[in-house]
């Protein structure tokens, strides 16, 4: 791999072959409705402006082209995508298509007939996300009094239909010391993949980053407690896969995000806009939309796709860095947000000039007292429409 | 020895083995490779390896699949072995029931 020759420049031709990787991730943002509030939703703040959604049919249609591009993974997701009424439909073209496909859901929403109505459509696979391992955290999280008991029923419902299921928490401060409630509940549901994924500050989550990020010694403490647990399951023989992810926030190194930018994830939402990944719509940079060109142009021709590909965009330190084809930099809407640049580099790699916005990120979480999150709804929602 | 050389020892080649439900297999054009995909993941299988497990049905015993492949590879010597390796291996990585 050379600095020349990077694809981010290139004229597109008629023939030629992109030197970039294939869309084999797509996911779906059916909607941006949900009925629940999470605060550290990772949807767009100014989502009540954003009302419009692809029809039936051009959904299918965009399952259809990525697929031609190598698509092999479908990720339904939202908002919750339970509220769109064809997903039946978009399921069983998905499946006919040859997609893995998968349900990204709260379960909120979800009842023993959909989930078998899906399964005859083909749906692969059922994600439940789950806020807690006790209702009272749970439903504080989702803003919802039942959400709890729903979740666990139709957990057990996914599991009893057959499906493989994977279990998702998203840890934050305030439930990273119940991880051995989480791990045990989630033995209990018999999950097949327990993904223990630290809240990512992007979206509504960055707006509450102060009431969620975990303190290294919560983190630490979560990581040995986990560590033990894969022992003494592994031990016992069960199966179970647990994946923990460390915030970066803790981190010197920034993380490869999204496998490089326009190389494995191609995010489309509701209204149809494609993105290289589900927080990109916050760069100031003009993605194509699938109403208006091709996937297979979006891919491989739109400046929005190109703008971060290869290495000629970089600045210093990542420019000269020998890490670079590692990381990539780390995450363009990372040091976008913190730094107001999105070609700087990461502010996570200890490397940055703007490190300090991270350290002081770390200081704040050792002294932060509990606040009101900002809840991921309408109303706040065009708090930030009006900017 | 590797733990999976060590269990494609213990293979009863009468027995049937079966895609674990986690898993659906399919040739992938784009790949151009049969891939295992499982949730929000996939594994791209080598040659040798998708040839074998393309054999996984269900309803042959290690001893039709090796059998299978050696009429279809008639000049692969010792195939009986790497197939044995592989399905071993293939347990262990939880792909298959045997």
């Amino acid at each position: 791999m050379s600095n020349s020759g990077s694809p981010c420049n290139a004229q597109p031709s008629l023939g030629s072959v992109p030197q970039h990787g294939q869309p084999l991730w797509l996911l779906a943002e059916l909607t941006y409705k949900c009925p629940l509030q999470c605060p550290y939703c990772a949807n767009p703040l100014d989502f009540a402006n954003r009302t419009e959604e692809l029809t039936t049919q051009q959904w299918l249609d965009v399952f259809a082209q990525a697929r031609e591009l190598g698509a092999a993974q479908l990720g339904f997701s939202g908002g919750e995508p339970l509220v769109r009424q064809d997903l039946v439909e978009l399921i069983g073209g998905a499946r006919e298509l040859g997609y893995y496909t998968n349900l990204i859901t709260s379960g909120v929403g979800l009842n023993e007939r959909k989930i078998g109505d899906f399964h005859d459509a083909g749906l692969d696979h059922i994600q439940v996300s789950f806020q807690a391992a006790d209702p009272e955290v749970n439903n504080m999280l989702a803003g919802s009094g039942k959400a709890f008991r729903q979740k666990l029923a139709m957990a057990k419902e996914v599991k009893a239909q057959g499906y493989p299921m994977v279990l998702n928490f998203v840890t934050h401060r305030h439930n990273i010391d119940q991880i051995d409630r989480i791990i045990e509940l989630c033995v209990e549901l018999q999950a097949d993949y327990v993904e223990l994924a630290t809240c990512q500050y992007y979206g509504w989550a960055y707006e509450n980053r102060n009431d969620l990020l975990p303190t290294r010694a919560q983190l630490e403490r979560a990581e040995r407690i986990t560590n033990e647990y894969r022992d003494r399951l592994a031990k016992e023989g069960n199966p179970i896969k647990i994946i923990f992810v460390t915030p970066d926030y803790y981190e010197e190194r920034p993380k490869g995000c999204m496998n490089g930018w326009g190389q494995v994830f191609l995010t489309i939402t509701p209204d149809g806009t494609a993105l290289p990944c589900h927080s990109a719509r916050m760069l100031p940079i003009e993605f194509p939309n699938v109403r208006e060109q091709s996937i297979e142009q979006i891919w491989n021709q739109s400046n929005g796709f190109n703008h971060f590909r290869g290495y000629e965009w970089m600045k210093e330190p990542c420019a000269s860095c020998d890490e670079k084809e590692k990381d990539f930099g780390g995450c363009r809407c990372q040091a976008f947000m913190m730094t107001g640049d999105a070609n700087n580099t990461d502010p996570v790699c200890s490397k940055s000039p703007h490190h300090d916005l991270i350290l002081n990120a770390r200081q704040a979480a050792e002294s932060a007292e509990h606040t009101e999150p900002v809840f991921r709804n309408e109303r706040n929602s065009r708090v930030f429409c009006k900017g | 020895m590797t733990s999976a050389q060590q269990a494609s020892s213990e293979i009863d080649t009468s027995l049937i083995p079966t895609l674990n439900t986690m898993f659906r297999m399919q040739w992938e054009k784009a790949q151009d490779c049969y891939v295992l995909l499982y949730p929000e993941g996939m594994v791209k299988l080598n040659g040798a390896a998708g040839e074998i497990l393309a054999q996984v049905d269900g309803q042959r015993s290690v001893a039709d699949i090796i059998a299978v492949l050696q009429a279809k590879f008639p000049d692969a010597e010792g195939i009986d072995g790497d197939i044995l390796h592989f399905l071993g291996e293939a347990r262990e990585q939880l792909w298959i029931t045997l």
